[in-house]
């Protein structure tokens, strides 16, 4: 220890260089991981059999992910809580199926159904968060509770019909509707063009503050890398059936709570109590309110990837939300990088963590592996991910120790 | 002699002074009629054995813990801290021994953690101005010298003991406080890193700040403190001036050895 307090002490002069290296490392590169793995991920299937890079089944796969990866979105916010929300699965399935009754046999219109299945979502992740800050169970313990209560509440709500279809509405359009290319393409020009934009000013702001700024080269090819992959996503999705409303959803949802993570205070204050909740504690942060705030919208996202699952099965039955949806959910942003120690990891995870787990399901169904082979397989990458995670860990608490 | 007698000596015209505190739990005594002064442009280092009641006094400094009687005068009011709140309110910060820092947070967020500035340019979003936050943390961090952190963007989990504790004590001067408590800064730090927050320490001084240092390690307090107060069994023992003391002045006055005829009398 006292070696190390000493190499600390004569490291100093170099830090600056030393944690941006560190930064890169823990930051882009730790993206950049993300991405060197579904690179190989589609390489490996592609060259197994070259209808996988085809832009039919890349529009599959974009279908498939959507409810998973909006249900991981409400489940990173939970992480970085450094909580966890083992009820999604059931929550999705649960509110999946009060939308249905209420739009099926009661006739509610299918706008104030989705509504009501949202609020179901609240409803329960409110509960979720006063049960873990105000009798102080784990998490674990009260939605574990819910996964198998919530489950049971569907099956009541469900009733004797065991399967509702849902009849062509707004409901079904969710997953089954799709944009032209011109849509696409007016989209990713947005995107880009905000990307470039917000570099810009971001770096301008900083130039008249005198603060260090990154260089100009690092905005062009953060815009560049975003206009490729968004142009190309349309691009391919066009020449299929165009570009799906569900997947506009999911990104629309991370962007949102991305921007809700690291932009505003409410974000910073997820990452202050998964960091250290003692120190948010004394810093003025309410922690209980951020804690049943994240476990709220955790179980709304949850409700909406129920929606979302539903309008692409055109059903809810009794196994709605139930399988390994909620391991699929929890998996994808753990492989992506966010930590299950809580106050590291983005939203984005969310995102590319389903791709990843998406891809590997999608491409060993189009080798016709059986399920053993399926589960056992992702059931490794999760382990490797999580191994990752650990080791990082482990390493910066070795620095810390100095 | 540079001992004192302390009584009379919390006169309202400190920057901050207590007056006959007193707090028990149950048959307990933690503090009796403990005075206590600090003023402007001063360190005054608060030791004493474990359990002689210094950790009850700056509780009841900061309001973590009132006391049970006593009067406090901030300015020469008198003024209640009745909770933290009200502490900070009139100008009292208080650094923590364990720091309470996030580690995943990079130093700019740790220091405006729970008061980020937001909003810039109009944007009716409530944005966290990363800018004027950046901005203000290099200044602060420049005004006081701590030169060593390389980047306000490091995370601060991969900062050097002395490094947080800097960043925790900049952290307690943004709300511009008068009175700054630090609860053992120094603990569990190695030598150069203790020079650091020593050296810190001193330049609080020389902004005018009333700074209480709290500490085990007599070598740092002979460093720094320009007046000593011990504590012993929840009493005022003595205070020294720096000056005019030596270490064994003051371990005597820490072990009681000092006062074990006073003691004696008092316990009849």
């Amino acid at each position: 220890m006292e070696g190390a307090t000493g190499t600390a002490n004569g490291a100093e002069p170099q830090e600056g260089r030393l944690t941006v290296i560190a930064r890169l490392a823990r930051g882009e590169l730790g993206s950049l991981r993300v991405f060197i793995t579904i690179a190989l991920i589609w390489a490996i299937f592609q060259f197994e059999n070259d209808r996988f890079l085809s832009a039919i089944n890349l529009t599959n796969l974009t279908l498939q992910i959507a409810a998973i990866g909006t249900i991981s979105v409400g489940v990173v916010l939970v992480l970085l809580l450094g909580e966890i929300d083992l009820s999604v699965g059931a929550v999705s399935g649960l509110a999946a199926g009060v939308m249905a009754v209420l739009e099926v046999k009661h006739g509610w219109s299918p706008e104030l159904a989705i509504l009501a299945g949202l609020a179901t979502g609240a409803l329960i992740g409110l509960f979720n968060g006063f049960m873990v800050t105000f009798f102080g169970i784990p998490s674990f313990v009260v939605t574990l509770a819910g996964l198998l209560a919530w489950q049971g509440a569907l099956l009541a709500v469900l009733g004797d019909t065991g399967t509702i279809n849902l009849p062509p509405s707004t409901i079904t359009d969710l997953a089954g509707k799709f944009f032209s290319a011109a849509v696409g393409y007016a989209l990713a020009t947005i995107v880009t063009a905000t990307t470039l934009g917000t570099g810009l000013l971001e770096r301008r702001r900083r130039l008249k503050a005198r603060l260090e700024t990154d260089p100009i080269a690092g905005i062009v090819i953060r815009t560049v890398i975003v206009g490729v992959a968004s142009f190309a996503a349309v691009a391919i999705l066009s020449s299929d059936r165009g570009i799906p409303l569900s997947a506009l959803i999911l990104v629309a949802f991370c962007g949102f709570f991305a921007w809700l993570t690291t932009r505003t205070p409410f974000g910073r204050h997820i990452f202050a109590v998964g960091g250290n909740a003692e120190a948010a504690r004394r810093a003025g942060i309410p922690i209980n309110r951020v804690r049943i705030m994240v476990f709220t919208i955790c179980s709304t996202m949850a409700a909406a990837g129920g929606i979302l699952a539903a309008s692409r099965l055109i059903a809810v039955n009794q196994a709605s939300g139930s399988g390994d949806i909620l391991l699929l959910a929890i998996a994808g942003p753990v492989i992506a990088g966010t930590s299950l120690f809580g106050g590291r990891g983005s939203v984005w995870s969310a995102l590319l963590g389903a791709v990843v787990i998406g891809s590997i399901s999608n491409g060993m169904d189009l080798l016709g592996l059986n399920s053993d082979v399926k589960y056992m397989i992702t059931g490794g990458v999760l382990l490797a991910a999580v191994t990752v995670d650990a080791l990082a860990r482990r390493q910066r608490e070795r620095v810390q120790v100095t | 002699m540079s001992e004192q007698k302390q009584s009379g000596n919390g006169k309202p015209d400190h920057l901050l002074a207590l007056k006959g505190f007193t707090k028990s739990f149950g048959p307990v005594q933690a503090l009796t009629d403990v005075d206590f002064e600090v003023d402007g442009g001063e360190v005054v280092a608060l030791v004493g054995d474990n359990g002689a009641g210094k950790s009850t006094l700056i509780k009841a400094i900061d309001g973590v813990q009132p006391p049970d009687s006593g009067q406090a005068y901030f300015e020469g009011r008198p003024v209640k801290i009745s909770d933290p709140n009200s502490a900070t309110r009139l100008g009292i910060a208080t650094v923590f021994q364990d720091l309470a820092l996030c580690d995943n947070l990079d130093v700019v967020a740790n220091l405006y953690l729970g008061q980020e500035v937001v909003g810039n340019g109009g944007v009716p979003l409530p944005v966290i101005n990363e800018t004027e936050m950046e901005q203000h943390t290099s200044e602060l961090l420049d005004e006081l010298s701590v030169t060593t952190l390389g980047s306000v963007r490091t995370e601060v989990g991969s900062l050097s003991g002395g490094q947080r504790q800097s960043v925790a004590i900049a952290r307690s001067l943004l709300g511009d406080p008068k009175v700054v408590l630090l609860d053992e800064p120094t603990a569990a730090l190695g030598v150069a890193q203790t020079a650091q927050v020593l050296s810190l320490v001193k330049r609080l001084r020389d902004r005018g700040l009333g700074v209480v240092v709290i500490s085990h390690n007599l070598e740092d307090v002979f460093q720094v403190a320009d007046r000593i107060v011990v504590l012993r069994l929840g009493r005022r023992e003595s205070t020294f001036d720096i000056q005019k003391t030596t270490r064994e002045e003051v371990v005597a006055a820490i072990t009681g050895a000092s006062a074990e005829l006073k003691v004696q009398k008092e316990e009849k």
